[in-house]
């Protein structure tokens, strides 16, 4: 049923993929797709709705 | 005459030694059916509920949008939340992960989203699934669907395992690769998701302003009635089965259940506490068993099978413990 340090290993990819998805935020940013994200966002999305 | 008298002896030893095995095991036994007796209940969920609604208001809360048939248009759009959540919801403050992937991914100036990925990716490894039982609208709206008494509740059936493996197909199919590759003139692809599956759309977003907007009303088509259909069976397949988009079709879901066996916020069980009466496994609504699997990528972390178990052998939290099961 166990196996012992198996959740400490787990846990440290998880802090290491956590700090991945930041830096990948981060660079995202930097490339000015929150821009995108924004655009899309702020206007009435008519494909979401079933309109477009 | 040694030899009977011998035999003799290993009979009565044997009995004597099997009446002990026999006292101890019905101790033992006794001591399960009495925790076993406690776990008939099921727990309640609305504790839960009350958290899922109060993060829906606050994500939803622009109630201009209502009033007038439109949008918020301001900064916070900028940002994504972690559940499904339409950006075209009149109450929306924030960015739907899905939407948004798909939007970056089908533009013209990017091929691939790194924000948006990269935030499900922080999501995902922090707390994995929990943003299904907790922060997800639209799996609030199932649970209460749920609740309403049907006859006949379906807990499985025989290609559920299968079905739910539907999910990553539609997040690879719908979400990356259609948007990424069936582009129109000007290299721009579209949100194939929203636009043939996404029942939070349709419900949060299509109904809300169609209602609220002339303009929308004299818009509408086939695609509308399309996402209708598909949202009304998804509300009566809700009533039967639990969570069913969530089981077999939401793309964000499949995203976050591959973190949920490295997430740094997980289930434990532990093995010296646990009496297997089989509680947690039948107070599980998704169907997982956490004695054999903690951290399932089908757990939405509802917390139902730690509040069942009546040996107090399941917990969770963010602090590492070597010697529980994972």
């Amino acid at each position: 049923m166990s196996r012992p340090g198996l959740q400490g290993r787990s846990r440290r990819i998880g802090l290491l993929l956590a700090a991945a998805g930041l830096c990948l935020m981060g660079y995202g940013v930097f490339r000015g797709e929150m821009d995108i994200v924004f655009e899309k966002a702020v206007r009435i999305c008519m494909e979401c709705i079933g309109i477009g | 005459m040694d030899k009977e008298l011998n035999k003799d002896i290993d009979k009565t030893s044997v009995k004597v030694s099997n009446k002990k095995w026999d006292k101890k095991s019905d101790k033992e036994g006794n001591q399960k059916k009495k925790l076993a007796g406690k776990t008939g209940r099921q727990p309640s969920e609305w504790p839960r509920h009350g958290i899922q609604l109060l993060w829906a208001l606050i994500t939803n809360s622009y109630l201009a949008g209502f009033l007038q048939g439109r949008i918020y248009e301001g900064k916070l759009k900028n940002l994504c939340v972690p559940g499904l959540n339409c950006y075209s919801c009149p109450g929306a403050l924030g960015s739907c992960p899905i939407g948004a992937l798909q939007a970056v991914i089908g533009s013209r100036n990017y091929q691939w989203a790194f924000y948006v990925s990269g935030f499900l990716i922080f999501v995902g490894a922090l707390v994995g699934r929990f943003v299904c039982g907790f922060l997800c609208p639209f799996g609030l709206i199932q649970d209460l669907l749920h609740k309403i008494p049907f006859p006949k509740k379906l807990r499985t059936f025989r290609s559920d395992r299968l079905l739910r493996k539907l999910k990553y197909a539609i997040l690879i199919l719908f979400v990356i690769l259609l948007p990424m590759f069936l582009t129109d003139i000007l290299g721009q692809g579209s949100p194939w998701f929203c636009k043939l599956i996404c029942p939070a759309g349709t419900l949060e977003g299509g109904i809300p302003l169609v209602f609220l907007n002339s303009a929308m009303r004299s818009a509408i088509g086939w695609l509308y009635a399309w996402k209708n259909v598909l949202l009304s069976a998804i509300i009566l397949a809700s009533i039967v089965i639990y969570r069913p988009f969530c089981k077999y079709l939401c793309p964000l879901g499949a995203v976050y259940s591959v973190f949920n066996p490295i997430s740094v916020f997980r289930y434990r069980t532990d093995p010296d506490k646990c009496v297997s009466c089989g509680a947690c496994a039948r107070a599980c609504k998704m169907n997982c068993d956490p004695v054999k699997n903690s951290n399932d990528p089908e757990c939405i972390r509802c917390g139902l099978c730690k509040k069942a178990c009546p040996a107090g052998a399941i917990s969770c939290g963010w602090k590492e413990r070597e010697s529980l099961s994972d």
